[in-house]
């Protein structure tokens, strides 16, 4: 298992590990999606209450699943890349944080269309919306730290720190805007997202879930690759690559 | 005493150059007394946006102050010095920053309440103001210098460090600024003080590690 | 583990290879220095002398390679490493705000040993027993300089790091760095300087490394 570990965190042999997966997970991404829109926008009935416009949630909440998922991914990886130096585990923080960063936007654009029929505004400060703004924010900070220094090392355990930090922050983060949120009466119209939810409505989300993660996957994979390039420009494998027809 | 002598070089320092030291001051009190002219002189509607507007303020003086905590120790080499040290530098980190907080944080909660009553605060609360920001403000010090150590290295620094920290001092701001308001409409405020006394304490244990390690990644290129 | 008489003083570096950017500064570099002996660094401005330096006191971070002190690898006891080294940088590490009197008292303070130093000798060694109470913002270059160097004199640490140690000294200032590192070297310990200036240190071994070739 260890050495397994070990011969993944090299970066030509994960270069071309995910040469060969990427197409199957973007492909697979894909078809997952496709059937996913297909289930949510077409089999699943309209909300009793909502109608049509509940639709929305096949992207919204995807999206803001995958945005947390993404800073996860990020403090894993920061935490192996400051213990155990591992210059791999930089990598994948650097290729999942624009990811990251996209999918909290996304989350927030289809929050705020959403939110134009149900509360007949597009912003409303409710309590999941406030955390994920904040949560956009600190993805900005890990890219304004990350491209901030000359040496490109420094730079990322710099923004591994921030990331630790951030990572017990956000906790404290969310809880605290919920409270804030329910002292000040906050509209919560946002149907909750689990049991209470008809099968119907919740096979085809799940299946979104599903896809959003393999998109992920297929292109964090695929960023990486480009941040290892560009880490290990100067090594002698880097430049037998290119040299390869 | 290794540590105590440090303590004392940062006194001695502060001391020396008093003008920088109240500069975070003067912008607290500054911005505080912008908001009535940007908004209105009427004492209900101050009234009300006081606790925000004062907590606002005490954040952005806050971390302006912390951007050059260790500026001038980097600069001149006294942050390598330091490092080479046999004192442990998370301890050397958490005593900068209280000495910092006591020459900068303190004054600015002193003068709070006479900034709080041109803004309509009720006098009944001062004592609940002191204590929010008491305990909040040293938590604001904490994070701020871990975006310090971090940005330490970095030429254009200025904008940077309010981009990564502002964020994560959310919480110190809602519940700050709410145990202010609560007191005020003279409700209890012991929820969001007890709060802010647990991320003191979480700030006071964590932050630490988090600013040595900051300074040793800036000064390793 | 504590470097004792029965253990001989050596520094041993071992393909050592550091980049900054895209830049290597040095591969495989690999040298031996032994207790009374020197390494004087050289080479064009820009090729890496501070930074090797900065590393080898374990500031800066290598690439590769390893560094063993006494035989040991300065990883397993890093107290122990910062104990043995002695670290005069670019930067003074004088504080502008106080006299150099208060920056030796801080310095002291800062010492692995306990042992009280006297402040006075060395005002006087380095040459600023007239200046001992005026701020070092007050002073030259040169002098800060010097109140740095003072730092060296404070008690015996077996290893220095100087870089570029002449920068802004008057020739009295030089002769003072060559009979400090004399001195030094005399008494058993162990030196590495960069500077572009030659330093004449016989009888004492120096060896001469040149960066810049490398890359």
């Amino acid at each position: 298992m260890f050495t397994w570990f070990h011969k993944l965190a090299s970066p030509p042999y994960f270069y071309l590990l995910a040469e060969r997966l990427v197409p199957w997970f973007a492909w697979a991404s894909l078809l997952i999606i496709l059937a996913g829109l297909y289930g949510g926008l077409w089999l699943a009935p309209p909300d009793y209450q909502q109608g049509d416009g509940f639709r929305i949630i096949y992207i919204h909440v995807p999206s803001a699943w995958m945005s947390m998922f993404a800073y996860a991914v990020m403090a894993v990886a920061a935490a192996i890349g400051l213990i155990w130096r591992m210059k791999l585990a930089h990598a994948v923080s650097a290729a999942a944080a624009p990811l990251g960063a996209s999918f909290a936007f996304l989350a927030l654009v289809t929050g705020s269309l959403w939110g134009k029929p149900m509360w007949g505004t597009y912003w409303v400060w409710d309590a999941r919306l406030t955390s994920e703004l904040i949560l956009l924010f600190l993805y900005v900070g890990y890219i304004a730290l990350n491209q901030a220094f000359e040496d490109q090392r420094t730079g990322d355990r710099a923004s591994a720190i921030l990331t630790l930090v951030g990572s017990v922050n956000l906790p404290i983060i969310h809880y605290s805007v919920q409270w804030w949120n329910t002292l000040h009466q906050g509209p919560t119209v946002f149907v909750g997202t689990g049991s209470d939810i008809a099968p119907g409505m919740l096979v085809p989300l799940l299946v979104m879930i599903a896809g959003f993660m393999l998109y992920f996957a297929a292109f964090v994979m695929k960023r990486i690759q480009v941040e290892v390039l560009r880490r290990e420009r100067n090594t002698n494998w880097v430049q037998e690559l290119i040299d390869k027809p | 005493m290794k540590l105590a002598a440090l303590v004392r070089r940062d006194l001695l320092l502060a001391y020396r150059r008093r003008g920088d030291v109240a500069t975070p001051v003067i912008f607290f009190v500054m911005v505080t007394a912008l908001f009535p002219l940007a908004l209105s002189p009427e004492p209900a509607l101050l009234r009300t946006l006081a606790p925000g507007v004062i907590w606002v303020a005490a954040l952005l003086a806050g971390l302006i102050g912390q951007g050059s905590l260790f500026k001038s120790d980097y600069e001149d080499g006294t942050l390598e010095q330091l490092l080479l040290s046999p004192v442990s530098l998370e301890l050397v980190a958490l005593l900068r920053v209280l000495t910092h907080w006591l020459v900068t944080g303190l004054p600015l909660v002193i003068l709070s309440p006479l900034m709080a009553m041109l803004l309509f605060y009720p006098a009944s609360a001062m004592g609940m103001l002191i204590a929010s920001l008491l305990l909040g403000t040293p938590v604001l010090s904490l994070l701020g210098a871990v975006g310090a150590a971090l940005t330490v290295g970095l030429r254009r620094s200025g904008l940077l460090l309010p981009i990564l920290i502002l964020p994560l001092t959310v919480p110190v701001l809602i519940f700050g600024a709410r145990a202010t308001a609560l007191a005020s409409q003279g409700e209890p405020v012991a929820a969001p003080l007890y709060l802010l006394a647990a991320m003191l304490v979480l700030a006071l244990t964590l932050a630490p590690f988090a600013i040595a390690a900051g300074l040793r990644v800036s000064l390793e290129s | 583990m504590t470097a004792s008489a029965t253990v001989p003083l050596s520094l041993s570096v071992q393909q050592l290879e550091i980049w900054r950017g895209d830049r290597c500064l040095c591969r495989d570099l690999t040298f031996q220095l032994a207790a009374g002996a020197a390494i004087h660094v050289q080479g064009p401005n820009g090729c890496g002398k501070t930074t090797l330096i900065r590393v080898l006191t374990g500031l800066g971070r290598a690439d590769d390679g390893e560094v063993r002190w006494c035989g040991y690898l300065r990883e397993e006891d890093k107290a122990d490493y910062r104990a043995a080294i002695a670290y005069v940088g670019h930067g003074n590490g004088v504080k502008l705000g106080l006299t150099p009197r208060e920056n030796i008292e801080v310095a002291i303070a800062l010492l692995a040993q306990s042992t009280p130093v006297a402040v006075d000798p060395v005002l006087v060694r380095v040459g600023l027993e007239r200046q001992a109470d005026l701020p070092c913002g007050m002073l030259s270059m040169g002098q800060r300089r010097r109140t740095a160097l003072a730092r060296l004199l404070l008690g015996y640490v077996p290893l220095w790091f100087l870089d570029e140690p002449l920068t802004s000294l008057d020739t009295a200032g030089v002769s003072l760095i060559t009979g400090m590192l004399k001195q030094h070297l005399a008494g058993g310990g162990l030196a590495v300087f960069a500077s572009h200036q030659p330093l004449d240190l016989r009888p004492f071994p120096v060896q001469s490394l040149i960066l810049g070739a490398a890359a």
